[in-house]
């Protein structure tokens, strides 16, 4: 009998945060509503902490059902709490990455209106990550999937007066929607053939089957349609679209939601449902395959991009194809391992970037910065530390957890040297363009318009014009500054957990994981972790994949250095020479073009021939609008008849009685 | 003895007259004699009635309808004062105020 935990509390302290900020934030001062949500959310924090101190007593997995949800004959459905490593690792991330990052909005939306909203917003989407990563059942982890997706909507559109932001949020939505209803369907699958969505009974079944090694079938098909769920909320081919759009909303965000939580709760669920992906390798390839082309795709585009935050979104579209690439290779602790650092390094990029935009007044134009390191030192080598982290070079985290994806992509048995090629080119990528943002941004002379110590009225005009894509913030009079220390301190942690997050070591981590993610697999042995002997026989392999991960990174890191600070000229010579494929690349592969043409456009225009003219103009309307008519019609006949001339009245019973008289005379009543 | 046609013949005139004056007459109070005529056109049909069969309850009737017309021309007359104090007229043509 292991201890109650309590665990529906900590997304409920959430969720308490996230209402009375809402509904009352309004009348509270900014101190308040920042004391409300930094309050919950720390102790969410503080009892994840907790919780992960006990957690070596517990006996896993820990579920606790709170109370029955759906009862349907034999189908049942609960309220229910699990706690399992896989969980607990997501559980510390997502409060302690989000308490940071609550600190840091603190300081960069403290001059915007709508304070309150803001964090009502950020709670309420902590409080549904936290559902879904404690869920005890594929539904409520759906609730959670669908409540993070409305989050990150609300938060994305946070600026709605902004068209673009506007419908950056809607966009954001609806593709998710797409993925969604893959999810769905494979809720349904399992409803139908394994009667229950508990974790536990569906594993248990699942355990029991045999592995679809010759055809595809049900594993096989819910697994794929988990996986187009999971293509939705993680951004990864076809429908990655939204996520670079969803840099319109305040940068906090996209480091809370679009780089180092929700966008990886894709990658939780296919670790989570391993036992399933497990026995259906036609699947796990197309995870491997999805991951593996998203990667390398995401970072051709990334290398090309001049916003800030934009390079940043295709890096976490890319990173996250590293994550699905390592569970395409069945290597789901890798994965999640490279989620962990991936939620230290790219939440302190995105923050880094939000406070080299916070402090040049709005700008998020790469081209317009340049020298900023004497500004802005400490948002400098915070950022310095987490390209190093991301370009892979060790020892920091990144280090450790991309070179366990590539060595799992080269020695696990799904896994192919192709992966790992791929990979490593990838990794060269991200060094490259990761790099050129460093230089472009922090080195070099100053190229924006306003110049530190006289641009005080252009910075204010800056700020004011993009209403609102920055944060205008009272100390921006002093030109190019550093931002406060609330923003500096989050940044600092996270540059701390960057350098450190991967020391754990990965057979470390996969030995923690290994309750969760090895328990179902006993039935394929193929499965179990490279066993000793065989990698002390690869070891020399593997120091020699690593030595060229890090030559990649190395180079990248050369070639940008030579391309944006030595040689700036060279880029444009380049890009000139490449011609059109360079042009492909800056429009993003024309990707949004193609899905506008092809989706967009006849849906939109099937809708408002079909639906709207058709439908509900032509059928619905006129239904109503026809009988309205002639209602009004018929009653304007009738009305005579009620005149208020009394003695037309009196006309009227005289001949009605005659009419009754006639009648009775005519069938010969009595 | 006057043959029972006679009885009904005379009571379908004063109805006749009572319906014809109630169409026609633009005063109140000839309305309201019009339907008194009426009123005595039937029982003048159910006494004769009566005495042509001795059957008691066509007079009971009678009865019955005098009192209702009593108490009808109580109401009828309060109401009419009502109207020509309100109205200044009985004219039923300007008593028009639910006119459309």
């Amino acid at each position: 009998m292991t201890p109650n935990l309590y665990l529906w509390l900590i997304p409920v302290l959430l969720l308490a945060g996230a209402t009375i900020n809402g509904f009352f934030g309004k009348r509270f001062s900014r101190q308040t509503v920042s004391a409300i949500a930094l309050g919950f959310s720390g102790a969410a924090f503080l009892r994840a902490l907790w919780i992960a101190v006990e957690f070596s007593s517990l006996t896993l997995p820990h579920t606790e059902v709170l109370a029955p949800w759906i009862r349907a004959g034999d189908f049942r459905v609960d309220f229910a709490f699990y706690l399992d490593p896989l969980s607990l690792v997501m559980l510390l991330v997502v409060t302690g990455v989000g308490f940071l990052i609550h600190i840091y909005s603190i300081g960069y939306i403290w001059e915007e209106d709508g304070f309150y909203r803001f964090f009502a917003y950020l709670n309420l989407f902590m409080f549904f990550m936290l559902t879904l990563v404690l869920a005890g059942n594929y539904l409520q982890m759906f609730i959670g999937w669908e409540g993070v997706g409305l989050a990150s909507y609300l938060l994305i559109g946070f600026w709605f007066t902004k068209d673009s932001a506007a419908s950056a949020g809607k966009k954001a939505f609806i593709v998710n929607r797409i993925g969604d209803f893959g999810f769905l369907i494979a809720l349904f699958l399992m409803i139908k053939h394994f009667g229950s969505l508990n974790f536990e009974p569906v594993f248990r079944i699942v355990s029991g089957m045999p592995g679809e090694v010759a055809g595809a079938g049900l594993l096989t098909s819910i697994g794929l349609l988990l996986m187009v769920g999971a293509a939705g909320k993680s951004a990864q081919i076809p429908l990655y679209v939204w996520l670079p759009d969803a840099m319109e909303g305040p940068t906090p965000v996209s480091a809370l939601i679009h780089a180092a939580t929700m966008v990886t709760a894709g990658v939780y669920m296919v670790a989570r449902s391993h036992v399933i992906f497990d026995r259906a390798p036609q699947a796990l390839m197309v995870v491997a395959i999805v991951g593996t082309l998203t990667a390398l795709f995401a970072a051709t585009i990334g290398v090309c991009q001049t916003d800030i935050k934009k390079v940043l979104a295709y890096s976490t579209v890319s990173q996250l194809g590293y994550m699905f690439m390592a569970c395409g290779v069945a290597a789901y602790s890798a994965g999640v391992f490279h989620l962990m650092t991936h939620a230290f390094f790219k939440g302190l990029l995105f923050l880094g970037a939000g406070s080299v935009i916070h402090s040049v007044g709005g700008e998020q134009d790469m081209r317009k910065m340049g020298g900023l390191r004497h500004y802005i030192p400490w948002t400098f080598w915070t950022m310095t530390i987490a390209t190093f982290t991301i370009a892979g070079f060790p020892p920091l985290a990144a280090f450790f957890s991309k070179d366990a994806i590539l060595w799992a992509t080269f020695s696990s048995p799904y896994g192919s040297w192709v992966y790992w090629a791929i990979g490593v080119f990838t990794a060269f990528l991200t060094s490259f363009y990761m790099f050129r943002l460093w230089f472009l941004t922090f080195f070099g002379e100053y190229r924006g318009e306003a110049v530190a110590g006289h641009g005080d009225q252009h910075l204010q005009v800056v700020g004011g014009s993009r209403a609102g894509a920055s944060a205008p913030h009272e100390h921006g009079h002093g030109g190019i500054h550093e931002s406060p220390m609330i923003m500096v301190v989050p940044l600092v942690i996270l540059a701390v957990l960057s350098i450190c997050g991967g020391w754990v070591g990965m057979e470390r981590f996969d030995k923690f994981l290994a309750p969760a993610l090895h328990s179902g697999a006993t039935a394929d042995s193929s499965k179990q972790t490279i066993p000793a002997p065989e990698q002390k026989e690869q070891g020399g392999t593997e120091e020699l994949l690593t030595g060229i991960s890090v030559l990649a990174a190395a180079s990248g890191l050369f070639l940008a250095w030579l391309f944006y600070l030595r040689r700036p000229q060279l880029p444009e010579e380049i890009a000139h020479a490449l011609g059109g494929f360079y042009e492909a690349v800056v429009h993003k592969y024309y990707v949004d073009e193609i899905y506008a043409a092809i989706f967009v456009k006849p849906l939109i225009n099937a809708s408002t021939r079909i639906l709207w003219q058709g439908i509900d103009r032509d059928v619905i309307d006129a239904t109503l609008d026809n009988s309205a008519e002639g209602a009004r019609e018929v009653s304007d006949t009738m009305r005579h008849m009620q005149s208020g001339n009394l003695r037309s009245y009196a006309g009227w019973i005289a001949a009605g009685a005659a009419a009754v008289i006639v009648y009775m005379v005519w069938t010969g009543t009595r | 003895m006057v043959p029972l046609s006679y009885y009904l013949i005379l009571s379908g005139i004063l109805f006749a007259c009572g319906v014809t004056g109630f169409l026609i007459k633009r005063n109140i109070i000839t309305i309201f004699m019009s339907i008194e005529l009426m009123l005595n056109g039937v029982n003048l049909s159910f006494v004769a009635f009566a005495a042509q069969w001795h059957a008691l309850s066509g007079q009971v009737f009678v009865f019955f309808v005098m009192v209702v017309a009593a108490a009808e021309s109580a109401v009828g007359l309060a109401i009419i004062i009502a109207v020509y104090r309100t109205r200044g007229t009985l004219d039923v043509d300007r008593v028009n105020l639910l006119k459309l």
